[in-house]
C-alpha cells in the first residue's frame, strides 16, 4: 500500500486539531471547508473553555469538572470518554497557551479562570469574550504552518456531498462540490474525519452561523452512519432576538457577575435602572440559591419560559427577560466582556454598561450527533471519524457551557492519531480501489444536482426553509408535548414534498448559492425527522429534553441512547445502554446541593 | 397600501469575467432590518423594482455578528460588514458593491486569498515544537495580553486592504496591507514568537511589505474592530528598519 491519505471535513476547532495531528504523524491530509477555515463557526464562541487548573486555590479537581458535565448532562453520556476528556483539559489548555492564545492574565502572569454554569468553581480560561475566536485562529496558524510545509492541503470554498462507500462498505473518501466551478468531484482518501460541526439552521433562526446546517450529517445518515441523540438540543437561555439570527449572549456575563431579572409589576413602564431593587425579581437567585445565574442552560431556560409565559412577567408584555450588567466596573467589563457588550452595542444601538440587556433564549447546540464509538471516535461506517459539535459523545443531555471547546479539541485530537492507524492498518487501500467506485457516487451526485436545477415547480427554498424553522422552533425546542411534535413531524413530511416541487430561482453553472442552499435543505429536512422522532419516542424529561406530561427522569426506561439508524431508505430508532460506569446516576437538583 | 419599503440598489456581475451591472429592488421595511436581511429577502423573493425576475444576489456571510469576517462589501461607498449594516442607519438607495481590491467571484462574493497567502508569508504563527505536552505557555503581564488580545482580534474581512490607496488590488507585489502588518506586530510581541522576529521581519522587507505603506492612515478607520493598525505599521517599520540597520553593521 501506498502512503497513506486522510480526509478532515470541517475546519472549525476539532478539524483543524484533528489536521494538526494528522499532519504532525507525517500523513498528508486534504481539508475541505465551505468557507475560508478562519471564517468557521468556532469564532462564535464567546465565554471560554473549561479545564481543573484549580488556579484559584479552590480545591477544584478533573474528577470534579468530570462530575459536574455528568451531572450536567444528566447522566446521559457515556462515561470513560467523558472522564478521559477532562483530565485531559488542562493539558488542552496549556498547548493553546504555547500556540499563543492571548489568554486573559491575572496580575502574576498566569491565566486567569472565571465561572460558568453549572459549577462553583472558577474553571473557565478565556481570552475576553471572544474565546473561540481566539482558539480558532490559534489552530489556524498552526495548520497555515502545516500547509506552508506542505502537509495539508486546503479545499477552501468545497461543500461535502456524500462519502464514497465502496461494495464492502469501507468509506474510500468523499464527494465534494466546488462552490464556484459547481463541479463535483470524488476524492480518494484511506479515512475521512467529519467535523461539521451545529444544526442551527434546522430551526431557522439560532445562535449558529450560516453554515452550520446539518447537511453533512443528515448525508452520512442516509449512507448508514448512525445518529444518536438526536432529540437533545440546547436552547442558550440568554441571547439578542433578531430577523436574520438570534446573537448570543454569552454565560460569561452570569460569569461575571450579570443577573438575569424581570420587575415584579407585569405593568412596570419605568426605565429599567429606575426600578428599586426591591421591586425587582431575580427570579434565577431566589429559585436556585446556590448557583443562582449560573444554573446549567437547560433550567435558565425553563426558568425565563416560565416567568414569561405563566407568570406573564416578560418586559413590557414581550418575550424578553434583563440581563443585567450596569452594576459591573466598566474597566471590569472592557478587559473580560468586551466582545459580546459590543455586539449588542452594535446591533442594538444601547450600551449594556449603562442599560440592562434584553435577551431571550434561542437555538445554540445538538448534543446529538453523528454515533462514534466510546473509543476513538469511529462512527459505524469504517473508514468514517467524526469529532467536535456534530458528533454525541461528551454532553449527554445537556451541555455545560464553556465544555464545547474543550470536547472538540479533545475529539479532533483522538481522531486524527485513529485515523491515521486505521489507514495504516487497512489491508487495501483506498489506491486498491476501482475507479468505478469513486465515479458512480460522482455521477449519482451530478444527477442530484441536475434533477434540482431541471424541477418546474412552485415553491421557493427559502419559503420552506422559514416554515421548517418556525415549527421546529414552535414543538421542537424547551417544552415538547407529543401531539406537538406529530403536527411537526407532519409538517416535515409535507415539506418534504413540498421539497420535491422546489423551483430554484437560480439555474447558472457558476457560484450557485441557490442550488447549493438547495441540497442543504433537502438534508435539514430529514435531519429534523430524526429529530423530531427521538424527541417524540422519549417519554421522560432529561436535561434540555423537558415534556410537561412526563416531567421526571425516567431511568427505569430512558437511561438509554437513542440510536437512528437508515434502514431500507427509512428512519428507525433503536437503543442501546449508556456507560455508567464511573459515577452512578443520581437526582440531578439545581436548587439544593448536588 | 404604502408600507414602508427599502430601496436597494445592487451591482452585479455574473462571474470573474462578466461585466457588472445594476439592479435596483425595494423591499418591505422591518424593524431591525440590516443587509443580510434584505439579501435574504431578495432571495426568497427575486423580482426587480420594475417587476422582472432575477436571481438571488451571491455574497459571503456566516456568522453574522462581525466576528468571522465574511460579509465585507461596500456598502454606500464605504467598505463595511453587511450584518451590522443597520438599515434604518443608511441612506437610501442603499447602494451594495463588491470589495473592489479583490477579484469577484459572482456579485457580491469576492476572492480574500490574497491575505491568507499573506498570513503564509510573513509566517504568522507560534512555532510550537509538538502538540504533545510540554507544560505551560511562558507567563506574560496582563498589559501585554491586553494590547496582543486587540491585535488579534483581526476578523481578515480586507476592509484596510479596500481603503488603502497602495493596494492596487492586482495580486502578487501587491502591498499585503495592515492586517498583515499587525499580525507580524502580534506575533513578534509573543514571547515564543519574538524568537522568530527577524524571519518575519525579513518577509516584511521583501516586495509588498512594510516599505511598500505610505502613511495614508485609511486603514485604522476603516477597520471594524478598531484595531490600532498605524500604531502596527509604524512599529513594524521601525523593527524592520532597525533590523536592516544591525544587518548592515553587522554584516
Amino acid at each position: 500500500m501506498k502512503e497513506p491519505k486522510i480526509i478532515v471535513v470541517g475546519g472549525g476547532l476539532a478539524g483543524l486539531m484533528a489536521t494538526i495531528r494528522v499532519a504532525e504523524s507525517g500523513v498528508p491530509v486534504d481539508l475541505f471547508s465551505i468557507v475560508p477555515v478562519k471564517r468557521s463557526h468556532s469564532v462564535c464562541a464567546q465565554g471560554g473553555i473549561n479545564a481543573a487548573k484549580n488556579q484559584k486555590g479552590e480545591g477544584d479537581t478533573t474528577a470534579k469538572h468530570f462530575d459536574d458535565t455528568i451531572y450536567g448532562g444528566d447522566f446521559l453520556a457515556n462515561q470513560p470518554l467523558a472522564k478521559r476528556m477532562c483530565e485531559a483539559a488542562p493539558g488542552i489548555i496549556d498547548l493553546l497557551d504555547r500556540m499563543g492564545v492571548m489568554f486573559n492574565r491575572t496580575p502574576e502572569g498566569l491565566l486567569d479562570y472565571r465561572r460558568f454554569g453549572g459549577t462553583l468553581y472558577h474553571r473557565t480560561a478565556f481570552a475576553g469574550a471572544t474565546t473561540g475566536q481566539q482558539l480558532l485562529y490559534a489552530l489556524d496558524e498552526q495548520v497555515r504552518r502545516h500547509e506552508s510545509e506542505g502537509k495539508v492541503k486546503k479545499f477552501e470554498g468545497y461543500t461535502f456531498l456524500s462519502a464514497v462507500i465502496d461494495d464492502a462498505g469501507i468509506c474510500r473518501g468523499v464527494c465534494a462540490m466546488d462552490l464556484r466551478s459547481m463541479e463535483v468531484r470524488s476524492f480518494a482518501a484511506d479515512a475521512v474525519i467529519f467535523c461539521t460541526g451545529g444544526i442551527g439552521a434546522i430551526f431557522g433562526r439560532s445562535t449558529n452561523s450560516v453554515v452550520c446546517t446539518g447537511s453533512a450529517q443528515s448525508a452520512l445518515f442516509q449512507q448508514g452512519v448512525d445518529y444518536a441523540n438526536g432529540e437533545f438540543i440546547q436552547v442558550h437561555p440568554t441571547a439578542i432576538p433578531g430577523e436574520d439570527k438570534l446573537r448570543l449572549m454569552s454565560e460569561s456575563a452570569r460569569g461575571e457577575g450579570g443577573r438575569v431579572w424581570v420587575p415584579k409589576n407585569p405593568a412596570e413602564n419605568r426605565p429599567a435602572k429606575s426600578i428599586p431593587p426591591n421591586e425587582r425579581f431575580y427570579f434565577l437567585e431566589e429559585w436556585y440559591p446556590k448557583y443562582g445565574n449560573l444554573v446549567p442552560r437547560d433550567i435558565a431556560t425553563r426558568a425565563i419560559h416560565r416567568v414569561v409565559y405563566q407568570e406573564k412577567l416578560g418586559l413590557h408584555g414581550r418575550a424578553a427577560v434583563y440581563l443585567d450588567v450596569t452594576h459591573i466596573p466598566r474597566e471590569t467589563l472592557d478587559r473580560k466582556l468586551e466582545g459580546i457588550l459590543e455586539i449588542y452595542e452594535k446591533f442594538l444601538g444601547v450600551d449594556p454598561r449603562e442599560e440592562p440587556m434584553k435577551v431571550f433564549p434561542a437555538m445554540h447546540y445538538t448534543m446529538g450527533g453523528i454515533w462514534v464509538n466510546g473509543e476513538d471516535q469511529a462512527t459505524s461506517v469504517p473508514g468514517i471519524y467524526a469529532a467536535g459539535e456534530c458528533e454525541y459523545q461528551y454532553h449527554g443531555a445537556n451541555r455545560l457551557g464553556a465544555n464545547s471547546l474543550v470536547s472538540c479539541i479533545f475529539g479532533g485530537s483522538i481522531a486524527g492519531p485513529a485515523a491515521v492507524k486505521y489507514a495504516k492498518n487497512l489491508e487495501k487501500g483506498t489506491d486498491a480501489v476501482d475507479s468505478s467506485v469513486f465515479d458512480r457516487e460522482r455521477r449519482r451526485q451530478e444527477e442530484a444536482n441536475q434533477s434540482l436545477i431541471a424541477q418546474e415547480g412552485s415553491e421557493n427554498i427559502m419559503t420552506i426553509w422559514r416554515e421548517l424553522g418556525e415549527s421546529m422552533t414552535e414543538h421542537v425546542t424547551v417544552t415538547r408535548i407529543n401531539k406537538n411534535l406529530e403536527t411537526a413531524y407532519n409538517k416535515l413530511l409535507e415539506l418534504q414534498q413540498r421539497f420535491g416541487k422546489v423551483n430554484l430561482s437560480d439555474r447558472s453553472k457558476w457560484s450557485n448559492q441557490t442550488l447549493n442552499f438547495a441540497r442543504e435543505l433537502g438534508n435539514m429536512l430529514l435531519l429534523a425527522r430524526v429529530i423530531t422522532m427521538g424527541a417524540h419516542a422519549r417519554n421522560e424529561s432529561r436535561g434540555a429534553h423537558y415534556k410537561p406530561d412526563f416531567p421526571d427522569r425516567d431511568d427505569t426506561n430512558w437511561l438509554k441512547t437513542t440510536r437512528a439508524k437508515w434502514v431500507n431508505g427509512d428512519i428507525q430508532l433503536t437503543y442501546e445502554p449508556v456507560d455508567t460506569s464511573q459515577i452512578a446516576p443520581r437526582p440531578r437538583r439545581y436548587d439544593a446541593l448536588k | 397600501m404604502s408600507e414602508k419599503k427599502v430601496v436597494v440598489k445592487v451591482k452585479r456581475q455574473v462571474s470573474p469575467q462578466g461585466a457588472p451591472y445594476w439592479e435596483e429592488f425595494a423591499l418591505n421595511w422591518r424593524p431591525s432590518m440590516n443587509v443580510i436581511i434584505c439579501l435574504r429577502d431578495i432571495a426568497e423573493n427575486p423580482v426587480i423594482r420594475d417587476g422582472k425576475k432575477t436571481t438571488p444576489i451571491s455574497y459571503d456571510s456566516n456568522c453574522l455578528e462581525e466576528v468571522c469576517g465574511s460579509c465585507a462589501m461596500l456598502i454606500n461607498g464605504k467598505a463595511r460588514m453587511a450584518c451590522s449594516a443597520l438599515v434604518d442607519q443608511l441612506d437610501q438607495p442603499i447602494k451594495l458593491e463588491p470589495l473592489s481590491k479583490f477579484p469577484v467571484v459572482r456579485d457580491l462574493a469576492v476572492d480574500r486569498q490574497f491575505m491568507f497567502d499573506g498570513l503564509k508569508r510573513v509566517k504568522a504563527w507560534i512555532p510550537i515544537d509538538g502538540t504533545y505536552d510540554l507544560g505551560e505557555g511562558p507567563r506574560m503581564a496582563p498589559e501585554t495580553q491586553e494590547k496582543a488580545y486587540k491585535l488579534s482580534t483581526c476578523i481578515s474581512c480586507g476592509s484596510c486592504l479596500e481603503v488603502c490607496p497602495q493596494v492596487t488590488g492586482k495580486g502578487s507585489g501587491d502591498f499585503m496591507g495592515a492586517a498583515i502588518m499587525s499580525q507580524v506586530r502580534l506575533f513578534n510581541m509573543h514571547p515564543t514568537g519574538a524568537m522568530h522576529a527577524h524571519e518575519r521581519l525579513q518577509a516584511v522587507m521583501q516586495p509588498g511589505g512594510i516599505q511598500d505603506c505610505a502613511n495614508a492612515q485609511n486603514c485604522v478607520k476603516a477597520c471594524p474592530k478598531q484595531i490600532p493598525l498605524t500604531e502596527s505599521l509604524a512599529e513594524i517599520n521601525r523593527a524592520a528598519w532597525k533590523q536592516a540597520l544591525l544587518h548592515w553593521l553587522i554584516g
